[in-house]
Formats: structure tokens, C-alpha cells, sequence
């Protein structure tokens, strides 16, 4: 019940669809038909966390963020 | 010398008829403060009791989003300990709906006192009255009558509201309220308005008729508010209704027969092709699946609508559905907010399609799988549920014409292509354009 887990989550509002996020984590990210991210809503665990990180830090809008969810 | 009156106590109303009472089929309203108070008494102080009441009410939000009221108020009490700012949302910018200007126009004081409990009890910093510029009138005048007789703990201040479609939506409330943006909707995903709202304080946005049963709440009682509905949706609710003779508003049981409760006729039904539930960011249902269903937000949800803020219109069988839905879709594309990627361009695309479907002709892009494609790709990836709307509203439109589609694909636009628009509000004077006016008519605005 009380586990943390975490997530991707695009700031649509300050997404411009650059794609940065989708070429640097292409596991969990790919953009659509007009270039904005679709982010597969799964866990991020351990093991590719660094990899979601390296997206965050990319994005030149500062959009996509790691945020730890209760679920 | 003021002469002293002892006010009756007011009776509680037995019937499903609360809000309207004493308002229907009579254009001479007392909408005044001393009538007001004649018909239901003095406002009572509020305590911490009336969170309470709110949660035995079980008492919902009627601006669409159906969220309990008590779980909404409390998470606002304990977001922080600064002291949190109340809004009366009284928008109303979903064209189909006018229940919220006949509350404001005609029964301010109940809204305003609805606003007041939720001031006093949350032990608000600030109470803002957020309305439109054809009800303010009316609500300037209430604010006088209360401030002439000190109503109110904290003095209402009142907000205009600017004339479009997603000017109620709540975060775009805080974003007007606030000065910084336009009424614009905000990002919640990260933070939320709950938390830091108007001024930075936790906001409580509240639509007006939802306030209005909070007034009669804090006087009879929680219990009270479920004697009549559903015991799992208790109460009533404010509908508009628009079928071809005009629009009326009624107030309905929750868990009623919903074509009764709208008042709708044999004859209505004989002329009707479908029935459009909770406006433009609603849903459409067939006339007979309308027929059986309840006032029941699960029940409309369940066939892929919704009740929303309690929209009803019959579309008429003389007219061409998907020119109308063609027309709805353009309307509310060019009603976003220009912020989000998925939205801009993809209610451009699904507009630019429904065009084709409703008058174009032997053009591939017809193909109503194609519409479907571009619903599924923009649910969910606005700030706010402005696409996930017009998404619903398209989708569920596609399955209850599916044989005027099917039609269409065949054989091209229909002779009812250029009859006059019958859906209420504002957009009607959109001509039927030539097929597909490109996929991205409106620029992506993008942010300082």
C-alpha cells in the first residue's frame, strides 16, 4: 500500500516538443505525430533510473520531471 | 428607529424542489435580501459541524467535476497554514448551461451565502464572488443588501469573468484571480491549486450552484439534503435543457428518471436523433438509451457521457449531426487555450476531420477511424481535460450517428449539410468551409 514509486511526468503546458527526451530515453519515451512525448506510464525502477534522469536533465524546456508517487 | 422582526423559522423544503423554490414560471422574482431571509432564515454561524454536515450530505460538485464537496474543503483546511482564499465560480462558460446565471440573477443570496459559510468555516483570507459580465448586475446589488446589513464575516469582493469557453475551468480561475495569466488553465500535475491558489494560499474554487446547497445545507442539515435521491448521490440538481422549442432549467432528483425529471415529451422524443449530455465537453447518447437512463453521473458515464454541470440538448432529426458536431469541434478548438501541443494540434486535426465527414467529399481522410486515432492520442495530455473532452464528445458521437456516418463515407455531405446550426451558444456562425482547412490553423502559443 505504502510504496513510493517513480514516475515520469511532461509539464505540458512548458513541453514545446523539441524530442530531446525521446532520443536520449527511447525505452520509456517516444513522440507523436506532432513531435510531443508520449511517456510510458510504468515504474521507473533502480535499474534505468539513471537513464530518466539523463532525460530531466535534457529537456531544454525544463518539462519532464521525476516525481516519487504514493501508491 | 429600526422595527424588529422575528423571523419565522424556516421550513425545511420535503420535495425535490429546493433551489427553485419559489423561482419557476414567474419572470417577477423577489430576488432581494429580506426575501431571501423570509423564505429561509437567517444564515447560521458556521462551526467545524457544517464540515460534517458536508460529509453526511454527501453533497457533490455540480461545475462538472462531481468531486465531493467535504473531501474538497478539507483538503484545503489542512493544505497550510496561512489563511486560504474561497471562490464562487459562477463562469458557467459551457454554452449549453444558464443554471448558474438563473441562481445568480434570481437567487444570489443563496450562492452568496453558500460563500460566506465556506469563508467562515475555512476561515478564509479572501471570498470572491467570480461571475460573468451579464450576471454582475445582480450580484452588486446582493453584495450591497449584505454589506448594509453586515451578512458576511469577510467582506466579497466580486471578479468579472471573461467571455470564453475554459474561463471556469479552476485553475484558469486562479490564474485571472491571481493577475499573472489570463484565465488560462494551469499544470496540476506537480502542484496543485488546493495548495497554493490565488495569492499563493490554498484556493477553494466552488461553483455556484454547488455553494447554493451548501447554504441550505448549513441550515437543515446534512441528513436533511439526502431525504430526497440516490443514497449513493443524494439530492438535486440544476439542468438546462434545450430541445427545439427553447431551453428551460429544472432542478432534478438525483436517481429520477432523467427524461422525466427534464421534462421531456413523447413528441420531443419522437423528433430527437440523439441526446447530448454535459455540453460541448460532454457526451452523446442515443434517444433510446436516454430514455432509460437516470440522473446518475455513473450511469451517463457508463455509456460514455457525462452529466457534467448538467447540460441536456435534444438535437433534432432535421438536422445534419455531424455538421453539428463538425461545428462544436471547431468551436471548442478554437476555445483552447493554445498551451499544450497534443491539444493544439490535435482538436485542429479532429475538427479539420469532422469537417470532411460532414461535407467533404470522397476524401480519405474521412475514414472516421482516423478521428478515433487522433481522440486516443490527445486524451489525457492536456494541463487540463479540455481535449479529453472534446475527445468524448466526438467518440461518443461517432457511435450514436453511426449510420449517418456510414452514410456520409458512402455518399458524400447530406441535403440537411447547410440547415441553420440548432445547438445552443456561441460558434453558430461558422459556415460550412470547404473540406479541411489544413491541420494546424492555430499556432502553438508558447510561454515567456
Amino acid at each position: 500500500m505504502n510504496r513510493w514509486k517513480l514516475q515520469l511526468v511532461v509539464d505540458p503546458v512548458a513541453c514545446d516538443g523539441r524530442g530531446v527526451c525521446a532520443e536520449v530515453f527511447p525505452e520509456r519515451i517516444e513522440c507523436d505525430r506532432w513531435g510531443y512525448p508520449i511517456v510510458d506510464e510504468a515504474d521507473i525502477t533502480p535499474a534505468i533510473e539513471e537513464h530518466a534522469l539523463r532525460a530531466v536533465r535534457s529537456c531544454p524546456r525544463q518539462a519532464l520531471h521525476l516525481v516519487e508517487r504514493r501508491c | 428607529m429600526t422595527t424588529v422582526t422575528t423571523p419565522r423559522a424556516p421550513v425545511p423544503p420535503a420535495t425535490g424542489t429546493r433551489l427553485l423554490l419559489g423561482l419557476s414560471g414567474s419572470d417577477t422574482v423577489d430576488a432581494s435580501l429580506g426575501s431571501h431571509l423570509e423564505r429561509w432564515g437567517t444564515l447560521p454561524r458556521p462551526g467545524d459541524e457544517l464540515l460534517d454536515e458536508l460529509e453526511t450530505s454527501r453533497l457533490v460538485g455540480h461545475g462538472g467535476g462531481w468531486f465531493p464537496v467535504a473531501a474538497k474543503w478539507r483538503s484545503v483546511a489542512t493544505a497550510s497554514r496561512r489563511r486560504p482564499v474561497v471562490v464562487a465560480n459562477g463562469a458557467e462558460s459551457e454554452p449549453a448551461s444558464r443554471k448558474d446565471a438563473l441562481l445568480l440573477t434570481r437567487a444570489p443570496h443563496l450562492v452568496l451565502d453558500g460563500l460566506s459559510l465556506a469563508a467562515a468555516t475555512l476561515r478564509a483570507h479572501r471570498a470572491i464572488v467570480y461571475v460573468p459580465r451579464h450576471t454582475a448586475p445582480a450580484v452588486e446589488h446582493a453584495l450591497d443588501e449584505r454589506r448594509r446589513r453586515r451578512t458576511d464575516a469577510v467582506d466579497i469582493e466580486i471578479a468579472e469573468c471573461p467571455h470564453t469557453y475554459l474561463a471556469g475551468q479552476e485553475t484558469a480561475v486562479v490564474n485571472q484571480l491571481g493577475g499573472r495569466r489570463d484565465a488560462v488553465p494551469a499544470f496540476q500535475g506537480l502542484t496543485s491549486i488546493r495548495e497554493r491558489g490565488v495569492d499563493g494560499r490554498a484556493t477553494l474554487v466552488q461553483n455556484a450552484e454547488t455553494l447554493a446547497h451548501v447554504a441550505l445545507i448549513g441550515r437543515f442539515g446534512g441528513t436533511w439534503f439526502r431525504s430526497v435521491g440516490a443514497e449513493d448521490s443524494p439530492g438535486t440538481m440544476l439542468m438546462t435543457v434545450t430541445r427545439a422549442a427553447g431551453a428551460h432549467i429544472v432542478e432534478a432528483v438525483l436517481g429520477s428518471s432523467l427524461r422525466q425529471s427534464a421534462w421531456i415529451s413523447d413528441d420531443d422524443m419522437a423528433t430527437t436523433q440523439g441526446v447530448l449530455l454535459g455540453g460541448y465537453g460532454g457526451g452523446w447518447v442515443s434517444p433510446r438509451d436516454f430514455g432509460e437512463l437516470p440522473v446518475s453521473e455513473k450511469a451517463a458515464r457508463r455509456l460514455g457521457a457525462t452529466l457534467g454541470a448538467g447540460v441536456v440538448a435534444l438535437l433534432p432529426r432535421d438536422v445534419c449531426p455531424l455538421a453539428e458536431m463538425a461545428h462544436v469541434i471547431r468551436y471548442m478548438e478554437g476555445q483552447g487555450a493554445g498551451q499544450c501541443g497534443p491539444c493544439v494540434y490535435g482538436l485542429a486535426d479532429l475538427a479539420a476531420a469532422m469537417e470532411v465527414l460532414a461535407w467533404g467529399r470522397g476524401h480519405g481522410s474521412a475514414h472516421p477511424a482516423r478521428i478515433l486515432e487522433v481522440c486516443d492520442l490527445v486524451e489525457g495530455r492536456g494541463a487540463c481535460r479540455h481535449p479529453d473532452g472534446v475527445a468524448r464528445f466526438a467518440r461518443s458521437g461517432l457511435a450514436v450517428f453511426a449510420e449517418e456516418v456510414a452514410a456520409h463515407v458512402q455518399h458524400g455531405p447530406c441535403a440537411r449539410m447547410g440547415a441553420p446550426r440548432v445547438l445552443p451558444g456561441p460558434g453558430r456562425a461558422h459556415p460550412p468551409a470547404g473540406a479541411g482547412r489544413g491541420t494546424t490553423s492555430r499556432r502553438l502559443v508558447s510561454r515567456a
